[in-house]
């Protein structure tokens, strides 16, 4: 090592670092304003798109709540919807029985409302992890529906509460067909439930839900109360989404049970992976990307568009296991890596016996698919393709055919990418 | 007289038929330099997850400075000054190295029940996280990600984070296992530099290091305290030669010759 003089100055540079470091990651950053910027900008860009807008940003919302107890704490749930439902059936109920219509109580009347449920919850079964806690939480939602659909005398089971009432925001702002005010209403309110993530995910009680994801061995050993933080995360979690819950159903003036569906717990969770977990705007990609395609998609294919979600997210899981954003983390090193070597470095492309075993897994994992592809428009017996190839096994064979070419063109164009990196790491 | 640091009375533990603890009784006074040493099976990382907490005994009780934690959970023994090491490491691999210590340091403190103030605006636990990491000579990688360090620095993190808890009692399970000989020392010097008020239990299969750090050890042998003694009575046990020096401690001199 170095004499002690520079080593002591080395040594106080270090606890300065140390400490810039720790506190420039909560710093807020320009390129945080960007997603804001966006949304405001497309209000003013898309002024015909609001009502899909309201329900993007809700999701945005709704997908934030989830990234909270999974992308943080490492609480993998399929029953979010459930909170979400709590929330929006407290409002409608509230305004419905109570002639509770003022929309601002009512929204943190949903939120309390689902917190509570989520900490009760929570408390029951945070005690299991992994598997088991997914199917408790698949279990919670489905029960809270079912007796919903029992009650529907009070809920309006799956006809819904239509032409639910609400005064005007701050009992002067008028809502309008097109969604307008609800518009800055709902993006004021996901300002805020961001604030408060953001303030929990920095937070040192953050950064033990962050110790509870990376090893609830060393939790417990250095003393942490991990049950009670898991279930303080939920709550928080299910109080988000219950806001969510509760704007979706003040902004459509209209709920019915499908808000606790199976479905919408499962949407949310591809939305989160899709944008990247464990990351504050992971939820606003997610969303975004999701929807804006589901809307494409189905225009462009009433029947089939789920389809084109399937092979988004098969796309998804095969190469961008980080979400959109871990991509976009990617792309900025390998830039970085090429700045800071000279841009010119010749990279010589290794074909070794890897690449084509990786590249007929990924055919086989395309066959697979475009021959459930193939059945799955078999079974429909509509629809493209079956105008032009008029038998079934036909049909089949095609399907996995091209499904095999597109897998292993997808991969091989994937394994030039990487390899310009990876293969040049492993021969040095 | 004052209660020891750490004390086992008549522990068993059983799973299913196979007993794997028999009425362990062991003492632990304050400042002591105890070595649990015994073959491969007898129980000893056993019972250490029994005194932390991680297992439950059939019977028995554990005693830290003189009150019955047996029913108590291991956040709550760790709260009271308990803090172990793992055979195997056991660390927030994505998190730098400071970070990790920062979390054991608010957790001891209760900072880390805060949901508002940013985590690292508190700059004196950051200082003390520094100085814990400086003792480990562990500074210059206060920013790394600990899965980026070679296997040995994580084991003196393994050390640190258990320090930076302020134990009175610390429990080293193999605090050099998986290390190269030629990186061992370091690890072994930290262990013999511990704060002499710390009671310390170390679980080592190199008898150098064991005969150099204790003062007295325990012979673990099937679940049950075969001997106990200073190095000198133990080394000249013959019965313990019998079971355990014989094979491992035959080794283990082997191995220490070619290194040494």
């Amino acid at each position: 090592m170095s004499d002690t003089k520079s080593h002591d100055v080395a040594e106080l540079d270090m606890r300065e670092r140390a400490a810039d470091f720790l506190v420039s990651r909560h710093t807020f950053r320009w390129t945080e304003a960007l997603p804001w910027l966006i949304a405001i900008a497309c209000f003013f860009l898309f002024p015909n798109r609001m009502t899909f807008g309201n329900q993007l940003l809700i999701m945005v919302m709704f997908a934030l709540s989830l990234d909270l107890i999974m992308g943080y704490a490492g609480i993998v749930t399929l029953g979010h919807a459930a909170f979400f439902g709590v929330g929006a059936y407290t409002v409608a109920l509230a305004s419905l029985q109570l002639g509770w219509t003022e929309p601002v109580s009512g929204l943190v009347a949903g939120g309390v409302m689902a917190g509570i449920f989520g900490a009760v919850v929570g408390w029951f079964i945070l005690r299991y992890r992994g598997l088991t806690l997914l199917m408790l939480t698949i279990a919670f939602g489905a029960m809270l529906q079912e007796s919903g659909n029992l009650r529907s005398d009070i809920t309006g089971g799956y006809d819904g509460l239509p032409g639910l009432m609400f005064d005007p925001l701050f009992g002067y702002f008028q809502y309008d067909l097109y969604g307008h005010t609800n518009y800055w209403y709902v993006l004021g309110v996901l300002a805020i439930m961001f604030y408060i993530v953001r303030r929990i995910v920095y937070s040192p009680f953050g950064q033990t839900l962050t110790g509870i994801r990376e090893n609830v061995r060393r939790m417990h050993a250095i003393g942490s109360p991990v049950h009670r933080r898991l279930v303080t995360v939920y709550a928080i979690s299910a109080a988000i989404a219950g806001v969510a819950g509760a704007l979706f159903t003040q902004t459509n003036a209209y709920v019915t049970l499908t808000v606790f569906d199976f479905d919408n717990s499962a949407k949310v969770l591809v939305m989160l992976i899709l944008g990247g977990t464990g990351r504050l705007y992971g939820p606003f990609l997610g969303a975004a990307v999701y929807m804006i395609l589901e809307d494409y998609f189905s225009k462009l294919s009433p029947t089939f568009w789920q389809l084109g979600i399937g092979l988004l997210l098969v796309l998804a899981v095969l190469f961008a296991r980080r979400g959109v954003l871990g991509i976009a983390e990617d792309a900025g090193g390998w830039f970085a890596a090429i700045k800071s070597r000279g841009a010119s470095a010749p990279r010589r492309l290794v074909w070794k016996r890897e690449y084509w075993n990786a590249l007929g897994a990924s055919a086989l994992d395309g066959a697979i698919i475009g021959f459930i592809a193939g059945f799955a428009v078999n079974l429909n017996q509509a629809g493209f393709m079956t105008t032009y190839v008029t038998s079934m096994p036909a049909r089949a064979i095609l399907f996995t055919l091209a499904g095999a070419a597109v897998g292993a063109g997808i991969n091989a164009v994937y394994l030039l990418i990487t390899s310009r990196t990876s293969v040049e790491e492993q021969t040095s | 007289m004052t209660a020891p640091a750490l004390q086992i009375e008549g522990l068993n533990r059983s799973f299913g038929a196979l007993h794997v603890t028999r009425d362990i009784n062991l003492t632990l006074e304050r400042g002591a330099r105890r070595a649990l040493i015994g073959p491969n099976g007898a129980g000893k990382t056993t019972l250490i997850n029994l005194v932390t907490g991680a297992l439950r005994p059939s019977s028995g009780t554990v005693s830290l400075n003189g009150e019955d934690i047996t029913a108590s959970s291991q956040a709550d023994r760790a709260r009271r000054g308990l803090a172990r090491t793992f055979q195997v490491n056991q660390l927030f691999r994505g998190l730098t190295v400071l970070e990790n210590i920062c979390m054991a340091i608010g957790e001891r403190d209760g900072h880390n029940n805060n949901l508002w103030r940013s985590a690292g605006s508190r700059r004196e636990v950051i200082d003390e996280a520094l100085d814990h990491l400086e003792s480990l000579r562990l500074v210059g990688d206060a920013l790394k990600l600990v899965r980026n360090l070679p296997y040995g620095r994580q084991r003196l993190v393994e050390i640190a984070i258990a320090l930076a808890q302020r134990p009175r009692v610390l429990l080293l399970d193999e605090p050099a296992a998986g290390v190269p000989s030629s990186e061992s020392h370091l690890i072994l010097d930290v262990v013999a530099g511990l704060d002499p008020d710390i009671a310390v239990l170390i679980i080592e299969h190199d008898m150098d290091v064991v005969f150099r750090f204790a003062k007295e050890i325990t012979v673990l042998v099937q679940g049950a305290v075969f001997t106990q003694g200073t190095p000198e009575e133990i080394m000249a046990n013959e019965d313990v030669r019998a079971v355990y020096l014989g094979q491992e401690g035959h080794q283990a001199a082997e191995r220490g010759g070619q290194h040494g």
